[in-house]
Order: structure tokens, then C-alpha cells, then sequence
């Protein structure tokens, strides 16, 4: 277990020899003393879980997760931000896309320990409240959407191509936006959208 | 590439209603529901393609931290609709079609789902489904589809049609011949297919499901069970996609409600994409040989279309691969053949335009070559066999806007450029082609019912138990409502997804706004005739009778002083109740629909460049035109259009599902490896529809235009390549090494 962030709580050095003992003890224990002791399962899941604390949408979040919990299922199933999507888990389809720092990443790909303190920006963290942003303008404009099923992770990552200045042309669009996959086909909508709102001299 | 674009677009009022809840993350699909108490169903899946299950290692998977069951066929209850026998030996009650979840040790295809893992967190039973094992008794597989469907006696007949002499097209002054072959194609919408099921009681269940078709979900799942369908709810509010793979339920819909009954706590199951390929349907290989002979002036004599295509062992699965040969050309002489090769395989479905979109490559791409071989133009081609009745049923088409596709979309390309010879233009070093082809599908019109409720604030709200998996349905439904009322869009709401709702039809087969625009258009009509009895109870109306009474502006007015009008939210008020409210059934009438044959029409038109040292094909101007009768709601009809050109471009030149011969896997299940159109594939695509109303199928005289919008791409391209190349491609997708 390694030690990024001294300020998170249970994260000290005294603190993972009391757990490693206690993780030693279980593993020497024959399994039906172990099975047999109350609260096992509560016990090793308590263990198992570190303390995280990011900013999420501008707010800071605390939140205890499980080994393995991908950034993605992280803000879904603990955070309640069901805005971003699964799509495959895998990287190839981009419909998880958030900003992780400002720049664009899988969400799937990453785990949810490795982004602790960061600040992430996801689909509802988008619009200035009642106020839409100018992208999320534009892909209502030009209907650059129909199931909406990709639609997030499509914003998110048009936000950061237009920023990353990789959206001056219409090549370069389609080129950069390569990463997300729409598979009702609202490429052409799409890329519509990102040349209005890129030219709309509005700040993205 | 174009540059061309819409800018001043189509007013504010043909914007998505759901368009706000999309792109902000609010809209819910089914896994972003999160039910309290709920847990998570991981499957496990067989790892051979023929056999069945000797046994089962689950001790180190149930000793996993967060398990709580393993679901197989050892445990798996009883359920009425497993055994349709139970209740009565002589009579059969109703069956769970398909693939039975857990009920036997029969293993059918690689992929199949063989046992449930549900545990506190997901990160868990994926663990714990990890430690399953499985020990099988491994048969041979058959899953070689290209060399099995030459055997005759492993093939099963499912269909021949002839009129006239059969092979004519042998005694014809000019005949062609060809085979054509595509590879299965899957429809892998980004939402992963997924179900929440949640027992309310012994007998109440709800279920969160992406289901094309919540009401018939609901029937399914109440008479598997056993229950009554009033105590089963199903709820699909927003829908990611499904090209016709959420048209019935497959194993993991049951499953999960399965699952839910066994651990008494709601459950939610979400497949992985590699499961998306095994656990859904998709559109199956197709073998196809076709011919076609006319005379020196091009009419067509004879047409000879054979088709074979895949389904499992477990299920028949066909579609209507040969049909357009029997009615979209002018022939007086055409037989037709189709039959079905099991395999061990997973069953295949409908896919966007199943059976014509297969049917139109074939059909497109060999007139094609007999206007060549007749040195004559392909669209003067079907220009000469233009059938004006329907060549099978002799009717008369309803309505039939094929010519007027043809002509504006050849002038929309330029087809004035296109050389007659191929392999004879080149432009900036690349050979330049032009290819058209052709597309047709039925259009229907099915029963909807629809509920209006019009509040005193001058508000309508309509509702139907229809799912919207994104051709824009309540868009489009309150287009019309708006249209009928003569209201403001910004007052006028379609709720939707929801079995509570009135019976509202299945998305598929292009019907839906022909179908469920009926409804909203009769209940509107139904609630206008009530308006108007309340408002000549007005003294500002007295004297007056309904005929000089008219809507508009969200009131009723006094047809020759429109300074007396009534608003609709006060005649609401004035009729003394809260809000006026119906419910009205529609469907076609049989007299009527008996008369007409009814079908939607396509005319792609596409330009390419292709280089001839790496084969690589460039879009250089696509267009796509359609007669889907009046186009309710522009622009989410040219989306449809779009998408539909985006599926042929995948169907063309992108997609291929291999399934390996011995072991029955799919070797390329991912979509990093299957590869969907992304935005580098995809040029700008010209649409344009006639927009003419057909004056029979229903009030709007819409036909719809989902699956037109993908039919006859894949020839349109394959023709574009050989008219810049010279090289007839027959095989999908069309593959640049072999222009080279």
C-alpha cells in the first residue's frame, strides 16, 4: 500500500502496520476460524478501501473506495453522476470521457485511486447552471445527437479538442474527435456543431 | 470533402424535446438507475461452442467477499414459461422463445450465458464470476458458414416464389450472373444492453429495461412468470441505441428478474461488449447468387435470385432477403429462393432493414452491371422498369416518389460527371467514380393508443408506452400534435417508456410515426371536437356553430373575427373541470390498407476517389434521398437519413464480425476491433426527401424512413468503387487491398 497524500486520513504508517497485521492474522487463520468470526466480510471490505478526496464539478467530494474501482463506476455508482457512460469499458468508444485536470481522458481506463486530488469535470459540471454551454448549444442546434447515449462523453471531448486547438478544420475534427464513437451516426451533425461553436467567438 | 453545412437552420421548434435532458447528462438510461438496496449480476459464459455443461467448480467463487448467489441450471427455479407444459400435458401455455436461461446443461453457442454471479458491488462479481468453472463435454461445432452452406442436406428451405418462366433470364438477349457474400454484421449501439429487475412482491415486479418495446417486454415477462401483466412494470425512458437488437428480450433480460427473485433485493445485470456479440442478435451471413437478363433496350425479362443465410440451432431465424426482387423492378418473370444453414452459433435478429438491406447489395450491384454490359445508364436503367403496380401483389402503390429520388439526386451529384466507361477519370492522381443504388421497404401503419390530457394553463401532455432508441418519436409526435392543435410546440409535452401508459407500439419497421402519429393525431382531434362544444356554450360564441369556429395560436377563434377567441386553457376552465382528458385507440383500417400496396423508397447516390497504389476509398460527395411520404419533422428525419448512410458505410466498408471456424468465438469482440464508422470515416451526407404526403396510410402521410436510409448504401458505394476502379467488388466489406 503505498502513501501518495499524507493529509488523507488511515493512511499512516502506524495505521498500515495495525492493518497488515490484522490482514497477516486472517491469511495464517485456518478459513473456518476466520468464517467464524463475526463481521468478516465488513472487516476485509473496510481494509480493502481507500479514502479518496478530489474536486468534482468545482465541489470537493470524499469518498471511500474498493480495489479496482475504475474512475468511471466510481462517479456512476458512488457519486450518482450517471451523466458519464460506460460504452465498453475498454477505451475505444469514448462514451466515458471527462476532464481529468483539463485534458480529456477515459475514465474507464483509469482507476479511481490514481486520480486522487485531482480535479475532474464531468457532463454535469458543464453548464453554468440554467446556462448551457456553447457547445451544448450547438449539438442541440444541429441535432448532433440522437439516442444521446454518447452525447456526454461527445461533449466532453469536443470541449477539450476545441481548447486543445485541434479543431480548426474539419479534418482536424474529424481527426480528433476519432476517440468517439456514435453509432446512430450524427457524425456529420457533430462536427457542425464544434465548427459553430468554436467559431462562435464564445469562450469554451 | 464537402464543406458545405446547414447554418441557418430549421427553426427553434424542430429541436429535440428530450435534446436539454441529453446533452446535459440528465437523461437516464437503464443503468443509471440505481434502485435502493439494489446489487449486481455478472454472467459467466460458456467457453465452447457445441456441448453441454459436465459440471460446475463454484466453491472458491461463492467464498468470494460480496457474494450472495451463483445462478445455473442447478438451482435455477422452476418458471411457467420454462415448461410450458406444467399446467395442462394437453395443452401447451405460453413458451419463453429463445435461449432459456439456466434451464439446461445444453451449451448451443460460444458466449451463451451459463451461470449469474450477483454480489454487493460489480467490482466484485466480476472477481468472483472469474472463479467459476466450468467442465464440459465438448462436441465438434459447425460454424463454418462459407463452406457448410454448400451442403444441401444441412440447409433448411424457408421460402420460394415464382412467376412467370423460371431462369428466363438465360433466353434473354443480354444476361448477367453474379454471387454476392457479406459476413455477419452487428449492431453494437454504445448502450450495453442492460436490465434492473426489482420484486416488489411474490408477484409485482419492475423492471428497468432498453427495450424497444416496453409493452411487449411487459407481456413476455408476466406469462414467463406466471403473473398477471398488470403487476408487471417496464420503464425505458431513454434508450442508447439498438438497430432492432432490443426488438425482443434476450437471455439476460429474465435472468436479471431471476436473480432479483432468488436474492430478494433488486438487481442489476449490464453486459460487457464482448457479450454484446454472443448475447444479443445481429444481422446473419448471407450467400446470395443472382441474375438478371432484358432485352437490347434494357426491360427487364428475367430475374433469378438465390439467398442462404445463418441462424442457430436453437431458433429459425429468417428475413426477407429475396423480396425486393420480387417487386421493385417492372419483371414479368422472376424466381426466387431462400433457405437457412444452423449453426452453432447465437441466434441472429433484425437489423436495421433486415432482408432488403442484404437483398438491395445484391439486387443493386447486379443491375448495375447489366447496364455496362447494355452500355446503358444504371438509373435510365430503372427508369425502363419503373413499375407503376406492384409487380407481386398487382396493386397499386399507395404512393410511390421513387422518380422524383432519382432525379433530384442525380442532379444533386452531378451525375452529368460520371463516365460511362470505367477506369477513365482520374483527378489529383486518384480514379474517380459515381455509383448509385437503390433501396425499398415496407411502410405499415400498427395499433397505438394514445392519452391526452389538456390542464387549465393551456398545457396538452400526450402519453404512450413507446420507447424511443433515438429516431426522435416524441420530437415528431409533438410536431404533429402541434400541427393538429394549431399550438405552440412550448406547450405541448410526449411522455413515454412506461408501461403505465397506454398501449403504445414496438420501434421497428419504420413505423412508428405513421403508427403512434395516428394516435396523437385522432386523440387531438377527438379533444378539438370537445373544445369546440365547450366554446359554443360561450356567450363571446352564441349563434354560432362549429364550422365557423377555428384553432390557432393556442386558442379557438371565430373564423371571420379573429378579435373572439377563447384561449384552450380557459375553455378547460369553463367546462368547469381540472382538465380535459381522453384516450383514443387508432390502427389502419383492413378495407382500406387491402387496396394499396405501401412501401418506402431510397436512391443513394454516391462520388469517390480511390487510390490506386493503396486501394483506399475516399468519399468525395455523398447524397441520399428518400420517400417517406411527408416528413413530419425535418430534422430529425435527415438525421435518420444520416445515420442510416453512416450504418452503410459501416455495412460497406468498415464492418466484419469473424467468428473463428473451430472454436465458435468471435475473434475480433471488441470495438477496437470491430470497427464502426467513426468520425474520420464519415464525410458530410447530402439528404433530400420529395416530402410528398401519401394520401392513404394515415392523416400525416408519413411512411417513415429509418431503414430506407441504410438499404441500398452498400451497392451505391460498390458501384461508385468499380465505375472509378474497373474492379467489381462482391464481397463486404468492400476491402482496399483488393483495388490495388
Amino acid at each position: 500500500m503505498e502513501q501518495h497524500d499524507h493529509s488523507c486520513p488511515g493512511k499512516s504508517r502506524r495505521d498500515f502496520i495495525k492493518k497488515s497485521t490484522a490482514l497477516t492474522a486472517i491469511s495464517l487463520t485456518p478459513i473456518a476460524v476466520v468464517k467464524a468470526g463475526e463481521n468478516h466480510e465488513a472487516i476485509a471490505s473496510f481494509f480493502e478501501k481507500t479514502p479518496l478526496q478530489m474536486e468534482v464539478n468545482g465541489k470537493t467530494v470524499q469518498v471511500l473506495v474498493d480495489p479496482g474501482v475504475s474512475l468511471l463506476d466510481m462517479l456512476r455508482e458512488q457519486l450518482g453522476l450517471t451523466g458519464t457512460k460506460k460504452g465498453c469499458d475498454q477505451g475505444h468508444c469514448g462514451a466515458c470521457i471527462v476532464h481529468v485536470d483539463g485534458k480529456r481522458v477515459n475514465s474507464c481506463l483509469t482507476e479511481a485511486v490514481d486520480n486522487n486530488g485531482k480535479k475532474i469535470t464531468t457532463i454535469e459540471g458543464l453548464a453554468d447552471g440554467d446556462k448551457l454551454h456553447p457547445v451544448q448549444e450547438a449539438f442541440i442546434k444541429h441535432d448532433a445527437f440522437q439516442c444521446g447515449y454518447c452525447t456526454p462523453g461527445q461533449i466532453m471531448s469536443a470541449v477539450a479538442c476545441i481548447r486543445e486547438g485541434q479543431a480548426n478544420t474539419e479534418t482536424d475534427i474529424r481527426e480528433y474527435m476519432s476517440d468517439n464513437i456514435c453509432r446512430c451516426g450524427a457524425y456529420p451533425n457533430i462536427v457542425a456543431a464544434i465548427r459553430e461553436a468554436k467559431n462562435s467567438g464564445q469562450k469554451i | 470533402m464537402d464543406q458545405e453545412y446547414i447554418t441557418n437552420f430549421l427553426a427553434d421548434e424542430d429541436d429535440r424535446v428530450d435534446g436539454i435532458d441529453k446533452v446535459t447528462g440528465r437523461a437516464k438510461y437503464t443503468a443509471d438507475h440505481h434502485p435502493e438496496n439494489m446489487v449486481y449480476g455478472v454472467f459467466v459464459t460458456s467457453t465452447i461452442a457445441r456441448g453441454a455443461i459436465k459440471n460446475f467448480k463454484l466453491n472458491e467463487a461463492k467464498d468470494a467477499p460480496g457474494v450472495l448467489e451463483i445462478i445455473t441450471h442447478l438451482n435455477c427455479p422452476a418458471l411457467p414459461g420454462y415448461n410450458p407444459w406444467a399446467k395442462d400435458p394437453k395443452k401447451k401455455g405460453f413458451e419463453w422463445r429463445g435461449l432459456k436461461p439456466f434451464h439446461q446443461n445444453l451449451v448451443y453457442h460460444y458466449g451463451q450465458p451459463i451461470a449469474l454471479v450477483v454480489a454487493t458491488t460489480w467490482e466484485k462479481a466480476v472477481k468472483a464470476a472469474s472463479l467459476v468453472k466450468a467442465e464440459y463435454i465438448n462436441e465438434v461445432a459447425e460454424t463454418d458458414f462459407n463452406s457448410l452452406r454448400k451442403t444441401e442436406s444441412k440447409l433448411k428451405p424457408s421460402g420460394e416464389y415464382k412467376r412467370g418462366q423460371a431462369d428466363a433470364y438465360k433466353q434473354a438477349e443480354v444476361f448477367v450472373e453474379n454471387e454476392y457474400y457479406m459476413p455477419v454484421e452487428t449492431h453494437n449501439p454504445i448502450e450495453l444492453h442492460a436490465t434492473i429487475a426489482q420484486w416488489d412482491s411474490e408477484d409485482k415486479l419492475l423492471v428497468y429495461d432498453k427495450s424497444q418495446g416496453p409493452k411487449g417486454t411487459q407481456s413476455e415477462l408476466a406469462r414467463l412468470f406466471g403473473i398477471e401483466e398488470k403487476n408487471v412494470r417496464v420503464i425505458t425512458k431513454f434508450l442508447g441505441g439498438a438497430f432492432g437488437s432490443s426488438l425482443r428480450s434476450w437471455p439476460h433480460v429474465p435472468a436479471a428478474c431471476i436473480a432479483a427473485k432468488m436474492v430478494k433485493r433488486p438487481v442489476r445485470v449490464q453486459l460487457t461488449r464482448r457479450q454484446m456479440f454472443t448475447m444479443v442478435g445481429y444481422r446473419p451471413m448471407a450467400w446470395q447468387k443472382i441474375a438478371v437478363g432484358a432485352t437490347k433496350e434494357g426491360k427487364l425479362t428475367g430475374i433469378t435470385h438465390h439467398a442462404i443465410s445463418n441462424t442457430s440451432r436453437y431458433e429459425d431465424y429468417r428475413e426477407g432477403i429475396v423480396n425486393a426482387s420480387h417487386y421493385l423492378y417492372e419483371c414479368p418473370n422472376v424466381n426466387t429462393s431462400y433457405k437457412i444453414l444452423p449453426l452453432d452459433v447465437n441466434t441472429p435478429t433484425w437489423m436495421r432493414g433486415p432482408g432488403e438491406a442484404s437483398g438491395a447489395f445484391a439486387l443493386e450491384c447486379i443491375l448495375d452491371e447489366l447496364a455496362y454490359k447494355l452500355n446503358m445508364d444504371p438509373v435510365e436503367l430503372r427508369i425502363k422498369n419503373y413499375a407503376v403496380l406492384h409487380p407481386q401483389s398487382k396493386l397499386p402503390w399507395s404512393s410511390k416518389f421513387l422518380r422524383e429520388c432519382y432525379d433530384k439526386g442525380r442532379e444533386m451529384i452531378g451525375w452529368s460527371g460520371r463516365p460511362a466507361t470505367p477506369r477513365s477519370l482520374t483527378e489529383n492522381g486518384k480514379l474517380i467514380g459515381y455509383g448509385m443504388g437503390g433501396g425499398v421497404f415496407g411502410a405499415y401503419r400498427g395499433n397505438a393508443t394514445v392519452k391526452a390530457i389538456l390542464t387549465q394553463d393551456g398545457k396538452l401532455t400526450l402519453m404512450s408506452a413507446v420507447s424511443d432508441m433515438g429516431p426522435g418519436t416524441a420530437t415528431a409526435m409533438v410536431n404533429i400534435a402541434a400541427d393538429v392543435m394549431q399550438m405552440s410546440h412550448k406547450k405541448i409535452s410526449f411522455l413515454l417508456g412506461d408501461t403505465e401508459f397506454p398501449n403504445g407500439p414496438t420501434q421497428g419497421g419504420s413505423a412508428t410515426t405513421s403508427t403512434l402519429g395516428s394516435g396523437v393525431n385522432i386523440v387531438c382531434e377527438t379533444l378539438k371536437t370537445q373544445l369546440k362544444e365547450i366554446a359554443l356554450g360561450h356567450s363571446l360564441f352564441s349563434g354560432l356553430t362549429s364550422a365557423d369556429l377555428v384553432f390557432g395560436n393556442d386558442s379557438l377563434y371565430v373564423k371571420t373575427d379573429n378579435s373572439k377567441k377563447i384561449s384552450l386553457g380557459d375553455l378547460v376552465k369553463s367546462s368547469g373541470k381540472p382538465q380535459l382528458e381522453f384516450i383514443k385507440e387508432s390502427g389502419p383500417d383492413p378495407a382500406v390498407m387491402q387496396k394499396y400496396a405501401m412501401n418506402s423508397f431510397s436512391a443513394h447516390f454516391i462520388k469517390v476517389a480511390v487510390d490506386s497504389s493503396t486501394g483506399a476509398i475516399e468519399f468525395l460527395k455523398v447524397v441520399c434521398t428518400g420517400d417517406g411520404g411527408k416528413i413530419v419533422s425535418p430534422k430529425t428525419a435527415r438525421s435518420q437519413m444520416i445515420g442510416g448512410a453512416v450504418g452503410g458505410i459501416g455495412m460497406a466498408l468498415t464492418e466484419e464480425a469473424l467468428i473463428d471456424k473451430v472454436t465458435g468465438k468471435y475473434l475480433n469482440d471488441t470495438l477496437g476491433s470491430y470497427q464502426v464508422p467513426r468520425h474520420r470515416d464519415v464525410p458530410f451526407i447530402h439528404t433530400w426527401f420529395p416530402d410528398l404526403a401519401d394520401p392513404v396510410i394515415n392523416p400525416m402521410g408519413s411512411k417513415g424512413v429509418g431503414e430506407i436510409a441504410l438499404i441500398g448504401f452498400a451497392s451505391a458505394l460498390a458501384n461508385a468503387v468499380f465505375n472509378a476502379t474497373g474492379k467489381r467488388l462482391t464481397e463486404l466489406p468492400l476491402k482496399p487491398e483488393k483495388l490495388i
